[in-house]
């Protein structure tokens, strides 16, 4: 049965891989609200860029929606209070950024009544603000990039416009295995989405928007393309991608979407688009139309360790274990955690971490494929047959172990986006993804120690030009000196010789 | 023209000077570890070449030969080659520093390349015109050229690999220059020179 | 016989005067060369190396053929570099050991004002003014160690960064 408002005019992607989605398991039971946690930890630093500073003190009574933390410099979001209650400590914590390593955070203890800070007088409808209002206020509402990267968004949407830009896309693929949280938001609050992407398109000045979906979610394509006939707005066009894992790398969405490949070290902007996940055009569309900032977020909770696989609408800042708890605890065989999905998580090694704006999945496994012991590279070729952005792994494992940084460069590592495919398809099991990352820190290295150099050459050639300058004025100044006492006649150069004199005598 | 195009296939694929003849060897091990040095190593023995078997031809047919001073061929030749590879290291000196550094003592030893020597001999035993005798050197450098540049490229990967202890260094990159000969093998009479 | 030493005087000299008034024609230029090399150091100008500061070092390389694992500062990863740029097929390890990377400090209880190693800086990493307090600004500081001679009370101790 083809599909309502679906388009199939796509372009290439390149290698990737056809994983098993094992997301079934999760999307049995519609999205759950667990109970308010009795603690809310959250960490000042849930994005990319500065930390936020805390604007809160110990024992200081905060409501739901208020906030806590200001991010001081140009990149950066702030952090609101996801519920109402007493900040009990602003301390260093177990996150999941840090697989467990404490970073610091705000902890609050809830009092339960969830009251919400009083909102200012009624904003202006979003559609008659300037588009550049619109902007700065969703830098107020914390939003981040819920697709996991969590990069700000107001900052990414202010450097987009600065460019010529062509479409907005939003993101609903959600290619890595075991997560549907996507999937579920689209299924439930295709609305709230669709009216994202319109206030985006609003704020960006575009015309055309791409809503895009992966083929193995048909209940949320049936959703979202009801919403958008309901909003009877021209500009919005669902479009389906095939079912294959990294597709939903940005990159990789606005080659399949456009058939415009980014530049090597470059941005969608480049070619003129835009991506934001759908979570995050979610979250705009609450903060704008219903003046909630982001303080919650919907997350999958699953893997054979958990009793009740299902995705939550949970608090930012509950801790895992609530959640684990809620989703009916774990099994006997459960082993590992993993915050994220099985190609890109982080294992951590505790579930005293709090869910952040950047946890889309809970993974609770009883056993980490084990890949088997590393053998000799056998110049296969398979993992360049992957690569979804077309480089050699084979050529560049060579040269990240000869170091070769002149080579590792040519060859395109800073392009990794590091989706593991190279790693699933290697016969020998070389783990090549850790090994790109390796490399890419030592470059990243090097290029501060160049930094470093270069200033101090440039501070030394300063000094030197300052005291050559000093020096010239002295001459400068001597010369005038003795054209002054040229002029002046002998009697004067007497004059100073006898005053010379009785100062050496004094 | 046919002719002309004969003797440049014949020089560079049939009758490689490197892999078929066996000569300027020294360059071809000593500064293949890098693609850019090769580059303009080749470059340099090309210039070099030309030169010289032009000048060679030339000095032969209307100095040596009228004067019935045939028997002084060996010693002229080598005298027009130092003087050629001497002009050379000045110009490479001068629009590349960094090159100079890099060939280092490879530059002078040009002078005693036994290809560029060769092909001056070559060029007069085999009394052809004086274009001949040009598309004859222009050749020989072609063919030194692409062997060179094909190894250097060939070295910069074996580099990195994972190579057992006792056929690293000189002994992998004999093997492989030994294969590439076998490849050119394949050439073998496709043109007469 | 005499024709042919004439020939090949002849020749020779033909070729000679040649050379000559080429190599005085086309002077090299290193100048570029030195820049390149002085980019590869670690620019802290502390004459561990035996020359005056960074670039004198990196044109002795070019001009003077200095060996190119002097600088302790740089590491046995600058020597490398300098080995792949200058196309040396070995790099030797250093002469002296690695140093390891360190910042001044001075001991603000015992700095009398004197400006002497503010003087010494070579980055005027130090701020301070005559009989006021002196300090290092701790991200310039390159940790080159020509603070530490000048000070008359011994104040200024390097510390690991």
């Amino acid at each position: 049965m083809p599909s309502p408002a679906a388009t199939y005019d796509l372009g290439k992607l390149h290698g990737g891989l056809r994983l098993d989605a094992r997301k079934s398991a999760s999307t049995g039971l519609p999205i759950q609200s667990p109970p308010l946690p009795e603690q809310l930890i959250l960490p000042i630093e849930q994005h990319v860029g500065e930390p936020a500073q805390p604007l809160v003190g110990i024992g200081e009574h905060v409501l739901r929606g208020q906030l806590l933390a200001e991010s001081p410099g140009t990149l950066g979001a702030p952090v609101h209070a996801s519920s109402s209650g007493k900040v009990v400590a602003i301390e260093p914590w177990p996150v999941a950024g840090r697989r467990g390593d404490p970073a610091p955070c705000i902890v609050i203890e809830c009092d339960g009544e969830d009251r919400a800070v009083e909102s200012a007088d009624n904003p202006a409808p979003w559609a008659e603000t300037p588009p550049d209002d619109v902007l700065r206020k969703i830098l107020q509402g914390g939003i981040v990039g819920l697709g996991g990267a969590v990069f700000p968004t107001a900052q990414k949407l202010m450097q987009a416009t600065a460019g010529e830009l062509e479409y907005l896309i939003l993101n609903g693929a959600e290619c890595e295995p075991y997560i549907s949280c996507d999937d579920m938001l689209m299924r439930e609050h295709a609305r709230d989405i669709v009216s994202g992407a319109q206030i985006l398109l609003h704020a960006l000045e575009l015309d055309c928007a791409y809503i895009v979906v992966e083929s193995d979610k048909p209940d949320a394509i049936g959703q979202l393309a009801a919403a958008m006939t309901d909003a009877a707005d021209e500009r919005l066009v669902l479009k389906q991608v095939p079912t294959i894992y990294p597709s939903g790398g940005e990159d990789q969405l606005v080659q399949l979407v456009t058939d415009r490949e980014v530049p090597s070290g470059g941005l969608p902007t480049d070619v003129g688009c835009l991506v934001q996940n759908v979570g995050t055009a979610a979250a705009i569309h609450d903060w704008l139309r219903r003046g909630e900032p982001l303080i919650s977020r919907i997350t999958t909770i699953t893997g054979d360790g958990i009793a009740t696989p299902m995705n939550v609408r949970a608090r930012i800042g509950t801790p895992v274990a609530a959640l684990a708890q809620f989703a009916g605890g774990y099994t006997d065989s459960a082993r590992h955690l993993v915050i994220g999905g099985p190609m890109t998580g982080k294992s951590v090694s505790t579930d005293r971490v709090p869910l952040v704006k950047a946890t889309n999945c809970i993974l609770v496994l009883s056993d980490l494929p084990q890949p088997g012991p590393e053998l000799p590279c056998i110049r296969c070729g398979e993992c360049a047959a992957v690569c979804p952005v077309q480089l050699q792994p084979q050529q560049l494992f060579w040269y990240a172990c000869a170091d070769n940084e002149r080579q590792l460069r040519s060859h395109g590592l800073t392009d990794c986006i590091e989706c593991g495919c190279c790693d699933l398809v290697c016969p020998s099991h070389i783990p090549l993804t850790y090994e790109f990352r390796m490399a890419k820190a030592r470059i990243r290295e090097q290029e501060a120690e160049k930094a470093r150099a270069e200033r101090a050459r440039r501070r030394f050639e300063a000094r030197n030009e300052r005291l050559q300058r000093e020096q010239r004025e002295r001459e400068a100044e001597l010369t005038r000196q003795k054209e002054r006492a040229k002029q002046a006649g002998p009697d004067a150069i007497a004059e100073i010789m006898k005053r010379k004199q009785q100062d050496d005598g004094d | 023209m046919t002719e002309l195009l004969v003797i440049l296939v014949a020089t560079v694929l049939v009758n490689n000077f490197v892999l078929m003849r066996f000569l300027g060897l020294c360059p071809f091990m000593g500064v293949s570890r890098n693609l850019e040095a090769a580059t303009g190593m080749s470059l340099a023995t090309a210039f070099v070449l030309t030169l010289s078997s032009a000048t060679a031809y030339l000095l032969h047919v209307y100095v040596l030969v009228p004067l019935e001073l045939e028997y002084l061929r060996t010693i002229t030749f080598i005298l027009v080659i130092a003087a050629s590879v001497q002009f050379t290291e000045i110009m490479v000196r001068r629009l590349s520093p960094l090159l100079d550094q890099v060939l280092g003592i490879y530059i002078p030893l040009i002078a005693t390349n036994c290809a560029v020597l060769g092909v001056a001999l070559l060029n007069v035993q085999q009394s052809t015109g004086f274009v001949q005798s040009v598309f004859y050197g222009l050749g020989a450098a072609g063919g030194f050229a692409l062997v060179l540049i094909m190894f250097a490229a060939i070295r910069e990967r074996l580099d990195a690999a994972d190579i057992p202890a006792p056929f690293r260094g000189s002994a992998i990159a004999l093997i492989t220059a030994g294969m590439m000969s076998l490849a050119f093998m394949g050439f073998a009479g496709m043109a007469r020179p | 016989m005499l024709i042919a030493v004439l020939t090949l005087t002849v020749i020779a000299l033909i070729a000679g005067l040649g050379l000559a008034f080429a190599a005085r024609k086309l002077p090299s230029n290193n100048s570029e060369l030195v820049e390149r090399v002085n980019d590869l150091l670690p620019q802290t100008q502390c004459a561990q190396c035996g020359y005056p500061g960074c670039r004198p070092y990196a044109a002795a390389i070019v001009e003077d053929g200095a060996a190119i694992n002097l600088c302790p500062p740089g590491g046995n990863d600058t020597v490398r570099r300098l080995a792949d740029l200058l196309g040396r097929s070995e790099s030797p390890p250093l002469a002296t050991g690695p140093a390891a990377p360190a910042v001044a400090v001075i001991d603000e209880s015992l700095c009398i004002g004197c400006t002497y190693c503010r003087a010494a800086c070579p980055v005027d990493a130090i701020v301070g003014a005559h009989q006021l307090m002196h300090t290092v600004i701790e991200q310039e500081c390159t940790g080159c160690e020509l603070c530490v001679a000048p000070c008359p009370v011994d104040c200024i101790t390097m510390r690991a960064s």
